[in-house]
């Protein structure tokens, strides 16, 4: 039977159906393990310098956070993005502490040197400093952004979230890791660990 | 009693689930080995294993309906969506509000058609023009392996019959938002339509296993197209109206996914409708409608299970499971993949007639109507899967929302509404430009006539032209009818006289050109947002909206918070037109609420109210006032939209009922085929 | 005195995705008002990701309303405000996607799909019209018949 015109024509339905098939199939995949996620937000930020941000306050005896702070930072930052009234962010209180921890008393090389820094996203301070005494005042820096003006400028689109910032002399500072969703021991391992690694 | 109902429901319906499941395979699988002989009893065994694979899913169902009637909460299924206080009715519609039981209900609606088919008489001596009895027989079997491949599913992984242990004393209660009227009959409408497209998919089938595809295989295959298509209609124009009802800013169509996912076999289903009579009259175009009618099903499968894997991201989505998901994508590459191998495979051999078109045709112009249409399918389905393939492909997450389908259907639409005016005046073959113009003139004459009060009634020119072209659509429709009883002869100028299907036809594109009108209309809503106490006034479009008081009260399963508004003509001393009372219900058990809107449906707009919150403040004295948070809209020819889909499927409807016998052929076009 | 009971429930009740918000975020001037409904109503809320910024009620879809009516009455341009949108949540924002290499296909595609169509419904159009394929003999009874009472 030779190839016609009609027998291209008509077996390209199926080749396209083919296509879509493969693609939901690895969709599918991709959701079964995590990568694939179709509400996911790309945020541009990610290898940019850090924005500029209204000065954040503080509770009281606790340092606040300000732009400049990423200008003079001397190792790298984790910044958690967090409120007392997410509940992913209070089942994310014993990683923090945690986290805060093992920073505080270094035991392995890698462990340090990481700062771990909060944003307390449209919350009232006494529910905020009520968390925090839950999970052990884990941030050596904190900002209370009430009005959620500087979590625009991040791109925040909800808690929890969080950024690595690795000094940068240049421009003060560069976002090389966002997360959205809590942090936890595996999502520190294979997302922020390395980044520290491969820091010089 | 109720104790046998407990220990026997369940399992009764689990029972005749699997019985159901084991009848359509073996209706898939008899009759085809039947019918590999001339003569074989496998073959007549089509019918009744149809018909009791539909008696065994109703009896599951009656078990189903039996059990929440009865509040049996050791069903999973119903402990997760039911509750004691629940009103009766969405005890019954709250079944299908969910992934199980809303597959359910696609087998067994899938069932009930099967069942249709088996029962509609036959070929025989008498009734020459029915369906021939093998050709039944395969569209059975193939049907039947369809149900028998979703039941196999709803089995093993989706079983609405699955117990839970221990027995909670009372259910978690259904989403409130599915607490509704609308909501209740929009699933069996759809999915009738959806499954219904599974009747033509069979015909297909059998015309690329038997190698012919010709008019009467057309003529046949037609009826079906058309009821399907009709529920489809009704199902999405019942589904736009809720969501103009509940969601609660006057919206009508979102273009989420799940929404593209039912306009998608819509707009294939119009153009199969289309091109089939085509095929009937002409005896043309048999492949493409041969792949549209693989093309609609496919869709129709996709549409609904893909909303059940969470690739898509949208608000209807059902609970999502990837494990789930991966079993209907089987099933879809089983029936759809297959399907269209077969089609690539079988296709290329089918006879195809060298005739060609006249520009200045019908057909000609049937065919306009199906590339407009694919071209619409496209973009739509381009639009949906855009952002889930870019994010697989390239990692890169962005939105293709409303303002993008809107920049790109409407200059598709406006062309097609235009070919539909010229199409129902067009003869079958082909006629010369000046026969054609005397019959276009009235409605011509009606539309140009239109165009300044148009372009001053309507606020964009956008909207002013697609109200010109639907005018055009509608007066073309009537027109057409108007001069075809003139040229009746003489003494027998009655309408019902006409052939049936022209009315339908008729009736059906007055359907659109409605329904186009109202969106046009709806480009000219007026809205308000206002904070008001009691004894407030607003004006908006030249009425007076008062709020006279704020009250709250029980319901069956929640609390209601209500706005009374008075709507008054001119000003605040006007005569009263109406008054409205949107609410807000909270379900204490699910902790949400939902907005229950107040509409005042008028001829030519809507009025529509919607409370968003209410608000306590208390005085220095310490007294408290409340205020609410109104959006009140004013809608101009709102209701046309979904009048226009009842029309539509209307006109589907007519075509439907059984044909009074005429007393002789009147119109020259439809012998031409002979 | 069933009013504030029912209210207090309506407070321990989570805040959904509704669409009716407070006015007084409006702008008084109405035709920015518009302007700004207009631009709004092109970029996604990234909390209630089925609705626009405008019909959400998301505490975030509200601050960006709040952006851009602040940032239209400091005289910036509709384009101006999109980019600062782009700037911080990407592309993911605008309903409407920006034309790039990236969405060309999706632009393009009812141009493309349309001259598909056309050319292969040409061949329709410029075909010789020889006769049609013949029924059975059978057949054509049936559909003789069927014609005759339809």
């Amino acid at each position: 039977m030779p190839l016609t015109r009609r027998h291209l024509l008509a077996a390209l339905p199926s080749l396209g159906a083919a296509g879509l098939g493969l693609g939901f199939i690895r969709m599918l995949h991709g959701l079964d393990r995590g990568q694939f996620d179709p509400r996911a937000i790309n945020t541009p930020l990610t290898g940019q310098p850090v924005p500029e941000f209204p000065a954040l306050s503080s509770l009281p005896g606790q340092a606040g956070l300000t732009r400049e702070d990423f200008r003079t930072m001397t190792q790298p930052v984790l910044l958690s993005v967090w409120a007392s009234w997410c509940l992913p962010c209070v089942e994310e209180i014993p990683f923090i502490s945690q986290l805060a921890a093992s920073l505080a008393a270094p035991r392995k090389k890698r462990d340090a040197p990481l700062a771990l820094w909060g944003l307390c996203y449209k919350d009232q301070p006494a529910s905020a400093s009520r968390w925090l005494e839950r999970a052990g005042q884990p941030f050596t820096r904190l900002g209370l952004d009430q009005d959620g003006q500087a979590a625009i400028e991040w791109g925040v689109t909800g808690v929890p979230e969080a950024f690595l910032i690795m000094p940068d002399p240049q421009v003060g500072g560069r976002i090389v890791w966002h997360g959205t969703g809590g942090l936890t021991e595996a999502v520190y391992q294979t997302r922020v660990v390395p980044h520290l690694e491969a820091a010089p | 009693m109720t104790m046998l109902a407990t220990i026997f429901c369940p399992e009764g319906g689990h029972f005749a689930l699997a019985l159901a499941c084991a009848l359509a395979l073996m209706q898939g699988v008899l009759p085809l080995a039947g019918l590999r002989r001339t003569d074989s009893p496998l073959t007549a065994l089509a019918r009744p294993l149809a018909l009791s694979q539909c008696l065994a899913l109703l009896f599951a169902w009656t078990c189903l309906v039996t059990a929440s009637l009865g509040n049996d909460f050791s069903l999973k299924l119903i402990a997760e969506t039911s509750a004691i206080n629940k009103p009766w009715a969405y005890k019954i519609a709250g079944l299908w509000g969910n992934h199980e039981g809303s597959l359910l209900l696609w087998v067994t609606l899938l069932s009930l058609w099967c069942a249709g088919l088996a029962l509609l008489p036959g070929q025989s001596a008498a009734r020459p023009e029915g369906l021939p009895l093998r050709l039944r027989a395969r569209l059975l079997a193939l049907l039947g392996l369809v149900g028998a491949g979703f039941q196999l599913f709803c089995l093993t992984t989706s079983n609405p019959f699955l117990r839970l242990w221990p027995v909670p004393a009372d259910g978690m209660g259904m989403n409130p938002l599915l607490q509704d009227p609308g909501l209740a009959v929009h699933p069996p409408l759809l999915y009738s339509g959806y499954v219904g497209f599974a009747v033509p998919f069979a015909f297909a089938i059998s015309a690329l296993l038997d190698g012919r595809a010709n008019a009467l295989w057309a003529r046949h295959m037609r009826p079906w197209v058309i009821s399907a298509w009709a529920l489809l209609t009704l199902g999405i124009t019942l589904g736009s109206w809720w969501s103009y009802s509940v969601l609660g800013w006057g919206g009508y169509w979102f273009w989420d996914p799940v929404e593209n996912a039912a306009l998608i076999p819509w707009l294939t289903g119009t153009a199969l409708l289309h091109s089939v009579l085509v095929v009937e009259k002409r005896n043309l175009l048999h492949v493409w409608c041969l792949l549209l009618a693989i093309a609609t099903f496919a869709f129709s499968l996709s549409g609904t299970f893909l909303v059940r894997s969470g690739i898509l991201n949208s608000v209807h989505a059902f609970a999502n499971d990837p494990a789930r998901g991966l079993f209907i994508l089987g099933l879809l590459g089983l029936y759809g993949g297959g399907s269209l191998l077969l089609f690539a495979i079988r296709a290329p051999a089918l006879p195809t007639p060298q005739a060609g078109f006249s520009p200045l045709s019908r057909e000609s112009a049937l065919l306009l109507n199906n590339i407009l249409l694919c071209t619409l399918c496209a973009v739509v389905l381009t639009g949906t899967l855009y952002p889930p393939f870019m994010q697989l492909l390239f990692g890169r997450t962005l939105s293709v929302g409303k303002p993008f389908f809107d920049a790109t259907t409407i200059p598709l639409t406006l062309p097609l509404l235009a070919v539909m005016g010229v199409s129902m005046a067009l003869p079958w073959r082909q006629t010369r430009a000046d026969r054609l113009l005397p019959r276009l003139a009235p409605a011509l004459l009606i539309t140009a006539g239109n165009i300044l009060p148009a372009f001053w009634l309507f606020p964009t020119p956008l909207a002013a032209l697609s109200a010109l072209l639907a005018l055009w659509v509608i007066s073309a429709a009537l027109c057409d009818l108007i001069l075809r009883l003139r040229g009746l002869p003489e003494g027998s100028r009655q309408l019902h006289r006409l052939p049936r299907s022209l009315w339908a036809a008729s009736l059906a594109h007055v359907g659109v050109g409605v329904t186009i009108l109202g969106l046009c209309g709806m480009a000219g809503s007026q809205e308000r947002l206002i904070e008001a106490r009691p004894g407030t006034h607003a004006t908006l479009t030249g009425r007076d909206w008062e709020l006279t008081a704020l009250t709250a009260h029980h319901g069956p399963n929640y609390e209601v918070v209500e706005a009374h508004l008075t709507i008054r003509h001119h000003d605040a001393h006007g005569p009263v037109l109406t008054e409205l009372t949107p609410e807000i219900r909270l379900f204490p058990r699910q902790g949400q609420r939902t907005l229950h809107v107040a509409i005042l449906h008028r001829p030519l707009e809507d009025l529509y109210a919607a409370l968003g919150s209410v608000k306590e403040e208390r005085d220095p004295q310490g007294q408290s006032h409340y205020s609410a948070i109104l959006r009140l809209h004013e809608n101009p020819l709102a209701s046309w939209i979904w009048l226009g889909g009842i029309v539509m499927a209307l006109g589907g409807g007519l075509h439907l009922l059984p044909s009074r016998r005429r007393p002789k052929p009147v119109e020259g076009e439809l012998r031409s085929c002979r | 005195m069933r009013l504030a009971v029912t209210l207090l429930l309506l407070l321990l009740v989570s805040p959904t995705c509704l669409a009716v918000d407070t006015p007084d975020e409006m702008l008084s001037d109405p035709a920015l008002e518009r302007k700004a409904q207009q631009i709004g109503q092109q970029l996604r809320c990234l909390v209630c990701q089925n609705e626009s910024i405008e019909e959400s009620s998301a505490p975030l879809a509200r601050d960006l309303r709040h952006a851009v009516r602040q940032q239209l009455q400091q005289g910036h341009t509709a384009k101006e405000i999109r980019a600062w949108m782009v700037q911080r949540y990407g592309e993911f924002i605008r309903l409407r996607p920006a034309f790039s290499p990236a969405t060309a296909l999706l632009w393009l595609m009812p141009l493309l799909s349309l001259m598909v169509a056309l050319l292969l419904a040409c061949r329709f159009w410029y075909r010789p019209a020889p006769p049609p394929a013949p029924l059975t003999p059978e057949e054509r009874r049936t559909l003789d018949s069927l014609l005759k009472k339809d």
